[in-house]
């Protein structure tokens, strides 16, 4: 059930994360996250619900604003990028939402072509026509193409979501609960076609879930996160084989022994 | 401690107001920063089509009804001064001055306005915002400053448009009574229609359709989570823009009485 192999892992780090702090009001979230992701590796932050890893992966890709610490992103520190850095940054990133967040009015094909259209203009039409036949056919999902999202199920949308981001060719891939609210082989699916999205494009990715099928499925790495900090990082083994009760009930629920 | 309450009530609900205020005004800042080429050009006709679409079958019904039932109801009143013969004009001033901007402006607050404000909220709410801005699209520039554009410069057009179709209401009335001629009709409705008439209505539908287009996409942009927040942006773009655009009619109408 582990993950089989590791595709080489690089020491070139590519998101670099030191003392990050963020708070609604109160509710302090993030209280001091340090966090790396090297080259090529599948990276499976784990942690309750409400404990901000949404919130983390949002920070990253600079849709929230960090109160405190410093997240560097390919080598860019993204609090000091302007309008059309940060553009330029996101260009390399591939977010795939938690509710898939696919274009309600476009069919599956404009949902597509919608980034390329408007970031590569420059593109032929049978250029579009078979960049979106490639990634459609990656996520194997090449009937839906002139489907509405309301017509998909959820695994589908998960899968097209994806696809959307993959068709710009991202560096970085970014995984927003892939396989929440999914069934336990749909689950399986999802995490494979991760794990060939890691080889087929090189991505490094950092995967949130709280599925540990998941975790260790597609995981080179696992960080926990709790009360607002990495409490273990490491190999899921590494991460697990420990005596402290928070992580074991994590565990012990997932799995009920 | 009673009146405690309702003055903390009554502060919180002020604050409230006014912070709303200043959020929209500075909302409506941004749409004039963002407001620089280049212009989403396929968006901003399409959002066009949508705004005339939706509204053109209301707008048609209502604006016929209201010419029949207008001429209807004041020819008594001119009856009685022998005076029938001025009903065209007297039809063709009250809906070119006032009728024809203000019931277009009402209708498309509550189609076109409650339809912008729940399509953003619904973007919103299920981050299909966001999922643009990660995307490297600007939404506030394709989403809110294309319709915003649309209604601002669609709302003249469904004015004159109904004020068109409330004329051909009023001919009817008036040719059942007075078997007048159609070129007739129409040049005595419009020798009493002046310059300033037309030139205020048409600025006061652009400042309608503003108003309309920025209250909806303000309110959908800015939905709070979860599917109720769908609702209430829609209800609220609704309210909010009515409201407006009779504050907005009052301030106008002040204003060209200064010319007259
Ligand atoms: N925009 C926001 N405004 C206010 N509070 C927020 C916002 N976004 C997140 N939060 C709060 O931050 C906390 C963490 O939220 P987040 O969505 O990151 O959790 P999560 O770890 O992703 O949980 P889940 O597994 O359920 O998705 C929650 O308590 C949430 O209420
Ligand atoms: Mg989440």
């Amino acid at each position: 059930m582990h993950k089989k192999h590791t595709t080489a892992v690089s020491e070139e780090i590519i998101i670099s994360i030191r003392g990050l702090e963020k708070s609604f009001g109160n509710n302090h979230v993030l209280r001091g996250v340090d966090l790396d992701l090297y080259r090529g590796e599948n990276l499976v932050v784990l942690g309750r619900s409400g404990t901000g890893k949404s919130v983390l992966i949002k920070i990253i890709v600079g849709l929230l604003k960090p109160d405190a610490g410093t997240v560097m992103v390919l080598g860019e520190n993204i609090a000091h990028l302007d309008d059309k850095a940060l553009l330029q940054l996101r260009l390399k990133i591939g977010f795939s939402f938690q509710s898939s967040a696919l274009y309600d009015s476009m069919t599956v094909r404009e949902n597509l072509e919608f980034p390329l259209l408007r970031n590569s203009r420059q593109l032929s039409k049978e250029e579009i026509n078979s960049a979106v036949k490639e990634v459609l056919e990656d996520v194997g999902l090449q009937q839906t193409i002139d489907q509405y999202p309301a017509e998909l199920s959820g695994g589908q949308r998960k899968r097209i979501g994806i696809a959307r981001t993959l068709i710009m060719r991202p560096k970085i891939m970014l995984y927003d609960e892939p396989t929440a609210g999914l069934d336990p082989v749909t689950s399986v699916e999802i995490n494979s076609l991760i794990n060939e999205v890691q080889e087929r494009y090189n991505t490094s990715s950092i995967i949130i879930t709280h599925d540990l099928t998941c975790a260790s499925a597609t995981g080179d790495r696992v960080a926990l996160l709790l009360d607002g900090r990495f409490a273990r990082v490491g190999s899921f083994d590494e991460v697990f084989n420990t005596n402290d009760e928070r992580i074991n009930s994590f565990y012990d629920y997932n799995f009920i022994k | 401690m009673k009146s405690k309450t309702r003055t903390y009530v009554i502060s919180r609900t002020l604050d409230n107001f006014f912070g709303g205020v200043f959020e929209l005004l500075q909302f409506i800042g941004k749409f004039f920063r963002e407001l620089t080429p280049p212009f989403e050009w396929k968006e901003i006709i399409r959002q066009c089509y949508y705004v005339g679409y939706r509204s053109l079958p209301l707008i048609s019904v209502t604006s016929f009804v209201v010419g029949i039932v207008f001429t209807k109801q004041s020819r008594p009143s001119l009856a009685e001064f022998g005076a029938t013969s001025w009903l065209p004009s007297l039809v063709a001033i009250a809906i070119f001055r006032a009728l024809a901007p203000l019931v277009t402006a009402l209708i498309a607050a509550g189609k076109v306005g409650s339809n912008i404000g729940a399509e953003l909220g619904s973007m919103r709410v299920t981050e299909q915002i966001d999922a643009m801005e990660v995307s490297a699209t600007n939404p506030f520039k394709f989403l809110v400053v294309s319709r915003v554009l649309a209604t601002t410069l669609m709302l003249p057009v469904l004015m004159f448009y109904m004020g068109f179709i409330s004329m051909l209401g009023a001919y009817l009335n008036i040719l059942a009574n007075e078997h007048t001629s159609f070129t007739t009709f129409f040049i005595k409705a419009l020798e009493k229609i002046t310059f300033l008439d037309m030139f205020s209505s048409l600025i006061k539908t652009f400042i309608f359709g503003f108003s309309i287009g920025i209250i909806g996409t303000y309110q959908g942009y800015n939905a709070s989570q979860g599917t109720l927040g769908v609702g209430r942006a829609a209800n609220a773009a609704v309210v909010a823009s009515m409201f407006t655009v009779f504050i907005e009619e009052i301030i106008i109408v002040q204003i060209t009485n200064w010319f007259r």
